[in-house]
């Protein structure tokens, strides 16, 4: 473990997430957001756990930020969407969080460079003793969480389905509407004719 | 160490925002630092434990996001307002 290391990474930490608490705007807290969660990584990978830190990444850096921002862009529709967008393209909203992912990014390099050597091997947490603790001891747990995520994403569906559903089916009575009224119009047609004969 | 500040800055940004997407930031903040918490103490044994732990944590935590986002959607389709404060006048 390199105490350096971690010290740098804990500082990164503690000021994106101070930054994330206080920014205004929902995007640029997201960004620094993301930066916290990438330093905590570095500290997982710091602490001999290096196959939580790429799940960190992938799962809490990579789909969580991902669907928060999906959120953000959703809510954000509008005027507000042009001005934020217009903000997001000043470089002074950049600086920030590239320095401190710039860091890290040093900070890694520098942990794959020399760090590997440095650790000791005991304290090591192997993906494989990880795996053999989450289906050995672990399973009913596991069990529970697949059923958690199950319940969520069912949560999830129906909550965001309830609403649309309603827009939809007024469309499609709009076009069946104009469908109809065509036919109406066809079979007024059709029917004055005989209507107008008689 | 570490963790304690960061679950104190997740209590501080749940406590101090009024807007829902930094609220379920904020949550997100407290169950990393639980995570840290437990993978540093894994590390300090040197046990697998406290990894098999963070990834429970992380799997709660994607799916309590799926959910309070779906949440903060179908709040911000009823209320029809892009300033999200009005939703917290709802709880009163």
């Amino acid at each position: 473990m390199n105490v350096i290391a971690f010290y740098i990474a804990a500082v990164i930490a503690i000021v994106a997430t101070v930054l994330v608490i206080t920014l205004k705007n929902a995007v640029h807290a997201l960004l620094y957001l993301a930066v916290s969660l990438i330093a905590v990584a570095v500290i997982f990978y710091d602490l001999g756990a290096p196959f939580i830190a790429g799940l960190e990444v992938i799962v809490y850096a990579g789909s969580i930020i991902v669907l928060f921002i999906f959120v953000v862009m959703m809510l954000n529709l509008g005027k507000r969407a042009t001005a934020s967008e217009a903000a997001l393209l000043k470089p002074a909203m950049w600086i920030g969080p590239v320095a401190l992912a710039a860091i890290l990014i040093g900070e890694m390099a520098y942990l794959l460079e020399h760090g590997a050597m440095g650790v000791p091997a005991a304290s090591v947490v192997t993906p494989r003793a990880v795996g053999i603790a989450l289906y050995g001891p672990y399973v009913i747990g596991v069990e529970l969480s697949s059923m958690l995520l199950m319940a969520a994403l069912v949560g999830a569906y129906h909550l965001g389905w309830h609403k649309q559903p309603k827009l939809e089916i007024q469309d499609v009575s709009r076009e069946y509407g104009t469908g109809t009224d065509a036919g109406r119009d066809s079979i007024r047609t059709g029917s004055g004719r005989p209507a107008g004969a008689a | 160490m570490l963790a304690g500040i960061l679950f104190a800055l997740g209590v501080v940004g749940l406590l101090v925002r009024r807007n829902l997407v930094f609220v379920l930031m904020s949550v997100e903040i407290m169950l990393n630092a639980a995570g840290l918490a437990f993978v540093s103490a894994g590390a300090r044994w040197a046990q697998a434990d406290g990894q098999v732990m963070f990834i429970f944590i992380l799997s709660m935590a994607a799916s309590e996001v799926a959910v309070g986002l779906a949440l903060v959607l179908q709040l911000y389709r009823e209320k029809q307002s892009l300033d999200l404060d009005s939703v917290d006048e709802m709880k009163g």
